[in-house]
């Protein structure tokens, strides 16, 4: 008897949202209609969001892919016998050699898109579970060497050293200790924590139970955004089957450790994913910013010493602890090791997630890679970063990707999404928008962000007005000064980012004489 | 039901929900969460239970719903309709598909059509951004909007 043909299509949101779900029932119903017997596997996405839904077949030569598939196109597929790799118009060849998928080094990525993200055997057969039964055998301080050695550092924004941040909280004094994933993702153009979390659970799960062994920490918590409705569930049925499976609970993997964990959802706050307002959300408070110190590695939730890591930090874990610290620290430039899943966002043609080794320029990111604008429009201005990154024109593009190159250029690569801009964009208009942005936003702790943003929204629409626009302009960023220098945390401190990038780069957009020109 | 009977009603409900969830370390926002799925809103009512039954201020409480976007003491219309105002989608056009989506319910961010069928509210990113504009109808999504795309997403919001 022969095996049934295995189709895939993805079940991520970003695939979702593109009408995989009514692509994957045509599959469906066109097959039994045929009389084919196919095996219909829901992956994780391949992040080739622009071939998004991208349809994979298993065939003597690998899997090819097929997209983007429109359910109108599935039976024309069926005709050409794509189950088989049939040529098509919609027919990309060799998944791993579309270039967008060849050109990466995927370490963290390895699996995301390839496995059925909730089949504990299919993680297995990919190498999973492997950092993780290194791990057991290793004393925790071993652990803790292993990460400071692989020069991993946060991949939430900050950029703090992994490994260092894990010996604080292995040396901290406490009986009860706890690993807190910050799934909070609400940067735009991000999603890279998302498509772990729908497409490679159980990655994630293994890179917190990893660091629960390093600190002493025995319980976990992933707290992600109520705007992820996919990721929620799959991670909740992730942890279910993880436990079921032994490497979750009361006995790790037979270790006798212990480590356990639930998934908490936001309501809707972005400043919660700074690390200390998500923890007293987590305890159930207002999501308020805390002064730092005390440190959450010393007193974090409920005042126990507590891991914050991003999602990708603690989904690399596993690779480090199966390859090495060397394999992981030889990628990358300078102080940035290894590699990053940067996301290619907005109107860009070949949009999608790229993850590779730092030290790519943003010139390569965006023409080369990118393909782009989506609207065919030149490129005005890329935004690195999330909301409070700054927005680089083309005179900049050949920054490398490095946590310190884009430090030395008043910017940030935050969770490494970069947002595409044609020319019709209204750089004081984007201005606007950073302070609007964090007015909505903004915990109300310290002032300078709480009225600071407000402000900064009514001097944007003073300039917009041609009331003496360089008087206005002055004193916006005499004001992103003082956000900068007297907020809390990162989100009054770095609005300035976008609003001073767009002022110093785009000034045109602001000069005064666009109004006059507008006026006559 | 008189309005006395309706807040015992409330009170027996919610307290169940919070003690179902009293042993979570931090159990408020999955109390708060539980208390939507159930009434479709954080109920007033249910505020002096929580609070007594996790030792809380009724003041604490109230500052915790008023905190976060996702709670309100209203319900909300028979759908909700979450439209993306991030940099991502604005770089698509989404500002464009909101103020098409505004006229079209005739309605603002925040509000409800008249007859209740569709609450519309912004959302600042769904993690889409490399399919934007997008747009999230009671937890399904949708990318690349149009208005080819939009039409029938409106035409079931206002079903």
């Amino acid at each position: 008897m022969t095996e049934p043909l295995k189709v895939y299509v993805p079940r991520d949101a970003g695939a979702l949202a593109l009408g995989a779900d009514k692509v994957a029932a045509e599959i469906a119903r066109e097959a039994e209609a045929r009389g084919l017997d196919i095996r219909l596997i829901r992956n994780g996405s391949r992040g080739l969001f622009f071939l998004e839904p991208m349809v994979e077949v298993v065939t003597e030569d690998g899997r090819l892919a097929y997209g983007p598939v429109a359910p109108e196109d599935v039976a024309s597929l069926f005709d050409a016998g794509f189950l088989t790799g049939g040529d098509h118009p919609l027919a990309q060849g060799e998944t791993e050699k579309i270039p967008f998928l060849a050109r990466q080094t995927r370490l963290t990525f390895a699996r995301c898109g390839i496995i059925d993200p909730l089949d504990p055997a299919d993680y297995e057969a990919h190498g999973g579970l492997k950092g993780l039964r290194h791990a057991v055998m290793m004393a925790p301080e071993e652990i803790v060497e292993t990460m400071i050695a692989s020069g991993l550092r946060g991949r939430g924004g900050a950029g703090f050293p992994t490994g260092i941040k894990w010996k604080t909280v292995a040396e901290a004094k406490g009986e009860q200790k706890y690993i807190v994933c910050n799934a909070d993702e609400g940067d735009s153009g991000t999603y890279s924590d998302r498509m772990i979390m729908e497409g490679d659970p159980f990655m994630l799960i293994e890179g917190m139970v990893i660091a629960g062994l390093a600190t002493g920490a025995t319980r976990g918590y992933v707290y992600t955004r109520s705007e992820y409705p996919h990721a929620i569930a799959t991670m909740r049925d992730a942890i279910a089957i993880a436990r079921r499976h032994g490497f979750l609970g009361p006995d790790i993997l037979g270790s006798g450790h212990a480590f356990d964990m639930e998934i908490r959802m936001g309501a809707g706050a972005y400043v919660c994913g700074e690390e200390t307002s998500l923890l007293n959300s987590l305890e159930g408070k207002r999501g308020v910013v805390r002064a730092k110190p005390p440190l959450p590695a010393h007193e974090g939730f409920l005042g126990r010493p507590t891991v914050v890591n991003n999602v990708i930090s603690l989904a690399t874990v596993p690779a480090i602890l199966d390859h090495g610290p060397e394999f992981f620290r030889d990628f990358g430039v300078g102080h940035s090791h290894g590699t990053i899943p940067i996301q290619i966002a907005g109107n860009v043609k070949n949009g999608g997630l790229f993850e590779i080794a730092f030290g790519l320029t943003l010139h390569e990111l965006v023409d080369e890679i990118g393909g782009g604008t989506r609207s065919g429009r030149p490129v005005k201005a890329v935004q690195v970063g999330g909301p409070l990154g700054a927005y680089f024109p083309r005179a900049l593009f050949d920054t490398i990707f490095d946590y310190e190159a884009y430090t030395a250029k008043s910017g940030l690569i935050g969770h490494a999404g970069i947002v595409v801009f044609d020319d019709t964009v209204d750089m004081l208009k984007q201005a606007r928008f950073a302070m609007e942005f964090c007015a909505i936003e903004s915990c109300g702790k310290c002032t300078p962000c709480r009225i600071g943003s407000v402000r900064g929204v009514e001097v944007a629409d003073k300039i917009a007005a041609g009331e003496d626009p360089e008087a206005q302009i002055a004193l916006m960023t005499d004001l992103c000064q003082t956000m900068r220098f007297g907020s809390l945390c990162a989100l009054g401190g770095f609005t300035p980012f976008p609003v001073l990038s767009a002022i110093e780069h785009f000034p045109d957009d602001f000069h005064p004489a666009r109004f006059a020109e507008a006026a006559e | 039901m008189t309005a006395q009977s309706g807040a015992a009603d409330v009170a027996v409900r919610a307290t169940a929900i919070v003690d179902a969830n009293a042993a979570l370390e931090g159990p408020l926002l999955p109390i708060l969460h539980d208390l939507q799925d159930e009434f479709g809103c954080v109920p007033e009512e249910a505020v002096p239970v929580i609070a007594n039954r996790l030792n809380l201020s009724r003041a604490e409480v109230h500052g915790v719903v008023s905190f976060y976007p996702d709670f309100h003491h209203s319900p909300s219309g028979r759908h909700v309709l979450k439209v993306c105002r991030a940099e991502a989608c604005q770089s698509m056009g989404g500002e464009k598909i909101a103020d098409r989506v505004r006229s079209a319910l005739g309605i603002d961010w925040h509000e409800t059509t008249p007859d209740g069928a569709v609450t519309l509210e912004p959302v600042y990113c769904l993690g889409l951004c490399s399919c934007a504009p997008a747009a999230m109808l009671d937890g399904e999504v949708t990318g690349r909007l149009d208005e080819t795309r939009l039409a029938p997403l409106l035409d079931e919001a206002r079903r």
